[in-house]
């Protein structure tokens, strides 16, 4: 298994305590990407919420895409603001838009070169990032171009 | 004239702030700095603050209403309102919530305020230092995405991406507030001026973002007292008298983790119709802009969505000659703003405002009748207004 693509040591990923994002944070367990629909309008929404914005009906699911994506916008950051970046040098950051699921957004990093041009509307595959040793395991969604 | 409008109904008695200080280096608790700008604005109106009977402010500022009417002794209070949401996009929301208070009949005397004591209640500029994190921050910050630079470059560079906008329109930006703020005495950056090399030269923050193209991190207070129209005339100074203000977003800029359906923006693009729409001006009345930079790609995406220029013909449009005061057809940012003077949360921008409607700004625009501020282009809802002068009325 590859090294996490940032230094340890940056806050972790909880499930919330309401339990709106549960079902994602176990999808990606999984090595699924499970985003929110409507079970009555079939339209999507990232991130989750208790109803739907287009129908308002509360039978909402989460259901399984692909794992791929389109890069929707990024940044390369150079300044660290976090002490557990302090040695990290630069880093890129990703929007990856999700066609299929009416072009929602989900934020991670781009593997590879941090000085690697990143071009906006290429296609990029999902990686599943899994820490599984911490006190609280996670896994966190990255993203690597398609060649 | 509509019934149902701000325009012209309330006036500005007088504005004040404190000394500006770098972060952490103020030397007063940051409610005393609050009490101290207040004291400072109803001294430039000329009236006593226990004459105060409301109280606006923003982005959950913690210097609370009845706590300073108690401290200022004001006989009694009757409006205490806070505008929703973070950073600098409610200040103008303040203001047109306070003028509300007054055109209705709520209120008669209303302090707009901020203060800042970040080296009394921590900083802005660092990301969470908590072990864990849930919600929608647990949708971001694992991945390094913490600062509110980091938190707004992603729009930007789809902005720059979709309009081919190059580096030396957020140049231009910075460029003029320094040029500005060496002619500002209070400014921060008096003294300091930056020139293009400069610029080119400096570190990366997040790219699209050098250094000097991100705001200041300062400790202090602004305020300014709102009256009655036809009370203008009581005060020291020439009458300014707000003519539109309104705070909001469009569709579904809240949605998290950066699903706003349309993203690359400032989130004004339904708004500002209704500025000009109260206000009775158009874009090509403003006579001099101040306009939020927390970074200064949110100013590029400001001043499009306010109908100052096409998205396509950003090269063209931001240029520094432009921004100067006073030859420039569109003086920006002339006290230095949030890059080079103070960063109130944008509370000085809209002082700034005021003074070029008064004459007494430090880099005054001649003949300046219509004066507009646009408050934060990140954090949503976010809000403008406009001034004017006594003909505009
Ligand atoms: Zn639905």
């Amino acid at each position: 298994m590859n090294p996490p693509y940032l230094n340890s040591g940056l806050p972790q990923p909880l499930p919330a305590p309401d339990g709106l994002d549960a079902a994602f944070w176990q999808g990606l367990t999984d090595e699924k990407i499970l985003l929110q629909s409507c079970c009555d309008c079939n339209k999507w929404q990232w991130g989750p919420e208790w109803i739907c914005h287009h129908c308002h009906s509360e039978a909402l699911t989460f259901t399984e895409v692909a794992p791929e994506g389109i890069i929707y916008s990024y940044e390369r950051v150079w300044h660290p603001v976090h002490p557990a970046l302090k040695d990290q040098g630069p880093y890129l950051i990703v929007l990856v838009e999700i066609p299929i699921a009416d072009h929602v957004r989900l934020v991670g990093n781009l593997l590879g070169d941090p000085h690697q041009d990143v071009i906006i509307g290429s296609q990029v595959q999902a990686v599943f990032e899994h820490h599984e040793t911490e006190q609280h395991p996670f896994t966190l969604l990255q993203w690597q171009t398609i060649n | 004239m509509k019934e149902r409008t701000l325009r012209g109904k309330v006036a500005v008695a007088g504005v004040g702030e404190t000394a500006y200080y770098k972060r952490g280096q103020a030397p007063d608790a940051e409610f005393k700095l609050a009490l101290k700008s207040i004291k400072a604005a109803c001294a430039d109106a000329g009236i006593s603050p226990k004459e105060l009977d409301g109280f606006a402010s923003f982005s959950n500022d913690r210097s609370d209403p009845s706590r300073l009417a108690a401290a200022l002794g004001c006989s009694e209070l009757r409006f205490s309102n806070m505008q929703w949401g973070g950073g600098g996009g409610g200040g103008a929301a303040a203001v047109g919530n306070a003028a509300a208070a007054i055109a209705t009949g709520t209120a008669d005397c209303v302090v707009v305020f901020r203060a800042l004591a970040q080296g009394q209640f921590g900083r802005f500029g660092q990301g969470s230092q908590s072990n864990v994190v849930s919600g929608s921050f647990a949708h971001t910050i694992p991945y390094g995405l913490m600062s509110p630079a980091q938190m707004f470059a992603m729009k930007v560079v789809r902005f720059m991406h979709d309009h081919g906008v190059e580096q030396n329109a957020l140049r231009s930006i910075s460029l003029a507030a320094y040029h500005h703020a060496q002619h500002n005495p209070r400014a921060v950056m008096y003294g300091r001026p930056l020139d293009e090399d400069t610029y080119d030269n400096s570190r990366w923050i997040v790219e699209p973002f050098h250094l000097y193209d991100c705001c200041l991190e300062n400790d202090g207070a602004a305020a300014m007292v709102l009256v009655s129209a036809e009370r203008a005339e009581e005060f020291p100074h020439k009458p300014c008298y707000l003519l539109g203000a309104v705070g909001g977003s469009h569709y579904r800029a809240g949605a998290s983790v950066h699903n706003t359906p349309e993203y690359a923006s400032s989130t004004f693009p339904s708004l500002a119709p209704h500025l000009y729409d109260m206000a009775e001006v158009t874009a090509g009345d403003v006579d001099v802009l101040q306009c939020y930079e927390n970074f200064t790609g949110g100013v590029l995406m400001s001043m499009v969505e306010h109908g100052f220029c096409e998205p396509d013909e950003c090269n063209e449009f931001f240029v520094k000659e432009r921004f100067l005061a006073p030859g420039g057809d569109l003086p920006l940012n002339t006290s230095g703003g949030n890059l080079a003077e103070c960063y109130m949360h944008g509370l000085g921008l809209i002082i700034e405002s005021i003074r070029q409607i008064r004459g007494d700004s430090t880099s005054q625009v001649a003949n300046s009748e219509v004066s507009m501020t646009i408050s934060g282009p990140m954090v949503t809802p976010v809000s403008s207004c406009i001034f004017g002068g006594e003909t505009t009325l």
